[in-house]
């Protein structure tokens, strides 16, 4: 006879001294953990719950501009910082942290209309509606941390007068020049009071510039005559064009993927395009119920932020047809410009009310260290909820926002008139030739030509 | 030179089945944590969704090979066994014989206590098997520490005593009395009175539920929320009376076995059983469920016991065995006793049938009223009618356990983590379902399939001879008249009728247009407006 029975002596399953961490012996046996599924998705419901309940995205609004605020430019070289320029000519740059003004920059006469600082973080461009392009010195951190209460402000280190009154400002990511956009895109370099070189494409406004982050020579403008158009620095005149049904306010490029960039349209939506592909939008972002005034990507190119002129800011998927989360307040008035921070972790809008506003890029995200065990739980709500974000139950919970009512009501009426607009079509196409009239998807529609 | 490549040869023929064998074993245990089949993705259009799917099966895959690995590699101890040696039968080795050859620790696990004054006793374990209650049918309860078979607490309710369960862990334990079932806590204060459950003749607790199932003897069946006072369910079970109950450890449903021969499954969210099966002649006396879920062992008055393939819900094997009390060990072991007398048979050769394993005989003219298997020990427990006796079954317990799911060696610490653990995971009784892995998954959307000519002419048929069998009643002032009556039942017949006729012609309409329209794409485009002038025509 052979016989063993299991024998476990205390000694080997428990620690030795009171100062040792607990043993932990884990057995992955299925039959052990009877209903894990049904367990698993109590979890995921209670993760969705919960993510609901610690959704308090709004950090804090720093208010001191006098004016609404038009433009904002964050500084590659430091995170803390933001500047922001409003339209009584005033520049600030803000101490995130502290959310405090750091700095300030007093100098243009009218509405500061771009802002942008140079890759090595020391040198902020400044255009205006004076005419004026203004160069100043970023004082150093430790100079702006210091807390003596004192007003900083900083003269500027150049002024540049131009012909025309300038719309948007951009630096170059890798190199010296900056251009700046108006009645024509002028190039300019640091140490010139006159610019480089000049674009002109008819009589148009060009409303936003945009440099490509991963070619320095490349740049993208949107123009008052419903275009998008590609130039490169090293040849005379623009590379491509298209035009749109409705005009584009402002241009992002995807840092990861530099040849994608987005366009935030007049039409309420967004679209992403591949430069070397112009006739037809890679992606169309659609949400906001008005004209989408600015966007600026993330870093890590998964995701961008948008800012609406119907009082709301919105954060999408770089691939996503719609948004994956809504910021609103009862005070936040029309946003003019958007910025995403460089660790991707917040978001920064400036609106007409004058504010700076601080969001948490995921609402629901912890803030501070976490410890080890921390992250790893947090890990595997995320882990579960996204394998159960298809249930019913959990995709309500998840999806679910708040919205403001005028929001509310006037998606419901745009979703209403677009559902309208296709029966109509449909209608159209039932009582006509076959084939006659085509169907175009909503990435053809709004691209009426490309030029050369 | 020759002889040594010889050598290698024969190392080398040695060495690939022992491998190929490993392999064999390696592929059965990631099957075992794979859970289920892999996805087929071939038939899937969307290419970005089988881009993501593949990715997942991947990860399935490896975690799952991972898991294969560490239960070959890491786990601290083996399972026990029995093995007779030569003419040797496992089932006639006394439990003298195993206490001479195991540990002093194991031997300790074998006693008896011998209370004969407070009558048949019934003992349960927590699911960490730590701690052990026995109740008394007289009203004597006891608590004790298994891992040095020390008595925690024991008191005297002084009332019959019928069933004694733990709850989520040792610190609470409900016991059936006379009127109605109470709540302790480990001191032995009583919490709780469960008016509603009435005369209650078993108890059980599920755990992932926070559920207390009671069935009470009136046949009634109670499930009541203990952590909030909830009562969840409350059915009548009429089939006869029945004081053979037991959850199913793999889906959480309660069966219940009456007097009739019925074994009836139940959750506490449907007046209705989920199952009934007729599973005997006469009454049945106990239940067990295996712990994969899907092997169920009836016992019934007319000496069998029989043995349920729950995914089929057809019988498997019949023991010829009388047995009063039923238990599944966690490996698999199903322990059954009558009289003074334990068998125990086991599943030896994996092939689904089990036969004799190990038998015992406690002293003669002690009746046993209960036997359980303790969770992760090679232990036995029996409540008989003078107290309850301990004996070593090698090979039942499951070896290694979980920290995490259940502790033996739990420090108060990690039972106060645990229990706000489990709290937070507390599942809705809705999930209590017959199959639980359909959790979580999506209802396929296929439409039903039309059905055939036959099948809808017989349908109709049955409806019109339904309605010619109608009778009307007895109406006075002519209303009642042969011929009102024939006119009654013609309008009857043609209204059973009605809605299968509208199909047809719907039917035919449609594919008239569909062949119309074949027509027309036929034509040249310039014809095409004349063709269904023709067809009308």
């Amino acid at each position: 006879m052979r016989v063993k029975v299991i024998s476990r002596s205390t000694d080997e399953f428990t620690r030795e001294r009171s100062q040792d961490l607990q043993r932990v012996f884990r057995n992955f046996d299925p039959n052990l953990r009877t209903q894990e599924k049904a367990v698993e998705y109590v979890r995921a419901l209670n993760a969705a719950k919960l993510e609901k309940i610690f959704a308090k995205p709004f950090v804090g609004a720093m208010d001191g501009h006098k004016d609404s605020i038009k433009c904002m430019a964050k500084n590659p070289n430091y995170l803390k910082g933001i500047f922001s320029g409003s339209c009584d000519g005033d520049i600030r740059l803000w101490d995130l942290a502290n959310r405090r003004t750091a700095c300030q920059f007093s100098g243009h006469q009218g509405v500061v209309t771009g802002l942008t600082v140079s890759t090595d973080g020391c040198v902020l461009v400044s255009c205006g509606q004076d005419c004026t392009v203004r160069l100043w010195r970023i004082p150093v951190a430790t100079v702006t941390e210091s807390d003596d209460g004192s007003d900083n402000s900083a003269a500027s280190l150049a002024v540049y007068v131009g012909k025309n009154a300038f719309g948007a400002i951009d630096h170059q990511w890798d190199g010296n020049l900056f251009a700046t956009a108006g009645a024509q895109v002028d190039i300019w370099d640091h140490s010139r009071s006159q610019p480089v070189s000049s674009f002109e494409w008819g009589e148009i406004t060009i409303r936003s510039v945009r440099f490509n982050p991963g070619e320095p020579n490349l740049l993208a403008t949107s123009a008052s005559d419903r275009s998008i158009a590609i130039y490169d620095l090293r040849t005379s005149s623009p590379a491509r064009k298209i035009i749109m049904q409705t005009k584009t306010n402002s241009i992002a490029w995807n840092p990861m993927e530099p040849m994608n960039f987005t366009a935030a349209n007049e039409d309420c939506n967004c679209y992403s395009f591949d430069a070397r592909k112009l006739d037809e939008a890679k992606y169309v972002h659609q949400d906001h119920v008005n004209a989408v005034m600015d966007i600026d990507y993330s870093p890590t190119g998964r995701e961008f932020v948008t800012g609406s002129y119907d009082r709301t800011v919105r954060i999408f998927q770089y691939n996503g047809g719609h948004s994956r989360e809504i910021y609103h307040t009862k005070r936040m008035q029309r946003v003019f410009c958007v910025k995403f921070s460089c660790d991707a972790s917040y978001v920064i809008s400036g609106s007409d009310d004058t504010n700076l506003r601080l969001w948490k890029a995921k609402a629901s995200e912890q803030l501070g260290v976490l410890l080890p065990r921390e992250k790893k739980k947090h890990e595997y709500l995320e882990a579960v909820k996204n394998r159960y974000k298809h249930l019913p139950e959990v995709k309500r919970i998840v999806r679910h926002r708040h919205l403001p009512k005028p929001v509310y009501t006037a998606a419901r009426e745009r979703r209403g008139k677009i559902e309208k607009a296709a029966e109509t079509e449909e209608n159209r196409r039932a009582h006509s030739a076959p084939g006659s009239i085509p169907r175009i998807p909503l990435r053809k529609r709004k691209i009426i030509k490309e030029v050369e | 030179m020759g002889q040594k490549e010889e050598n290698g040869e024969s190392n080398k023929k040695f060495l690939t089945p022992e491998q190929e064998d490993n392999d064999v074993e390696m592929e059965q245990k990631v099957k075992k944590y794979l859970r289920g089949e892999v996805a087929n993705l071939e038939t899937l259009q969307d290419k970005k969704l089988k881009g993501q799917l593949a990715v997942r099966e991947e990860l399935y895959g490896k975690s799952a090979k991972a898991a294969a690995k560490i239960e070959k590699w890491l786990m601290p101890s083996e399972g026990g066994y029995l093995e007779a040696e030569g003419i040797e039968k496992t089932w006639r080795i006394k439990q003298e014989a195993i206490a001479q050859e195991v540990d002093i620790l194991s031997s300790r696990n074998q006693y008896d206590i011998v209370l004969p004054d407070f009558g048949p006793y019934t003992v349960d374990f927590t699911s960490s098997g730590r701690y052990m209650a026995a109740a008394g049918r007289k009203g004597h309860i006891a608590i004790m520490d298994m891992k040095n078979i020390s008595i925690i607490r024991e008191l005297q309710v002084r009332e019959t005593v019928r069933d004694v369960v733990f709850l989520h862990n040792e610190l609470f334990f409900a016991a059936a009395q006379k009127k109605y079932p109470y709540i302790y806590n480990r001191d032995g204060t009583e919490l709780h009175c469960l008016k509603e459950h009435g005369a209650v003749l078993k108890l059980q607790f599920l755990k992932n539920h926070f559920l207390l199932a009671s069935v009470n003897k009136s046949g009634q069946l109670h499930f009541q929320d203990i952590t909030t006072g909830e009562m969840i369910g409350n059915f009548r079970a009429k089939y006869g009376c029945s004081d053979a109950m037991k959850v199913n450890p793999f889906n959480n449903v309660v069966a219940v076995g009456h007097s009739r021969g019925k074994v009836s499954m139940w959750r506490p969210t449907s007046a209705k059983p989920l199952v009934e099966m007729l599973c005997h002649q006469g009454p049945v006396t106990a239940l067990a469920f295996h712990s994969n879920g899907h092997l169920m062992a009836t016992a019934g008055m007319e000496r069998k016991i029989k043995l349920w393939d729950l995914r089929k819900f057809g019988e498997v094997q019949t023991l010829p065995f009388h047995a009063k009390t039923l238990d599944f060990s966690q490996k698999g072991l199903l322990a059954a006793a009558t009289g003074s007398f334990v068998q125990v048979f086991g599943d030896l050769s994996d092939s689904q049938s089990y036969s004799r394993y190990m038998s015992h005989s406690i002293v003669k003219g002690y009746q046993i009223g209960k036997v359980l298997f303790r969770p992760y020990e090679d232990v036995l427990g029996i409540g008989h009618s003078s107290g309850w006796s301990s004996i070593l079954i090698p090979g039942s317990g499951e070896p290694n356990f979980d920290t995490w799911v259940a502790n033996p060696f739990e420090t108060s610490k990690q039972r106060r983590e645990k229990e706000v653990h489990s709290l937070l995971d507390k599942l809705p009784p809705e999930t209590i379902m017959l199959n639980p892995t359909k959790i979580g998954t999506v209802r396929s959307t296929r439409n039903k399939e039309k059905p055939t000519k036959q099948e809808t002419e017989a349908e109709m048929e049955a409806a019109v001879a339904a309605a010619r069998n109608i009778s009307f009643k007895n109406k006075t002032k002519g209303r009642s008249k042969p011929s009102k009556k024939a006119k009654k039942k013609q309008e009857a017949i043609a209204k059973a009728k009605r809605p299968f006729l509208d199909q047809e012609r719907k039917g035919v309409e449609l594919s008239k247009k569909r062949k119309q329209s074949t027509e027309e794409t036929e034509l040249p485009k310039s014809l095409q407006r004349f063709a269904k002038k023709k067809a009308t025509a």
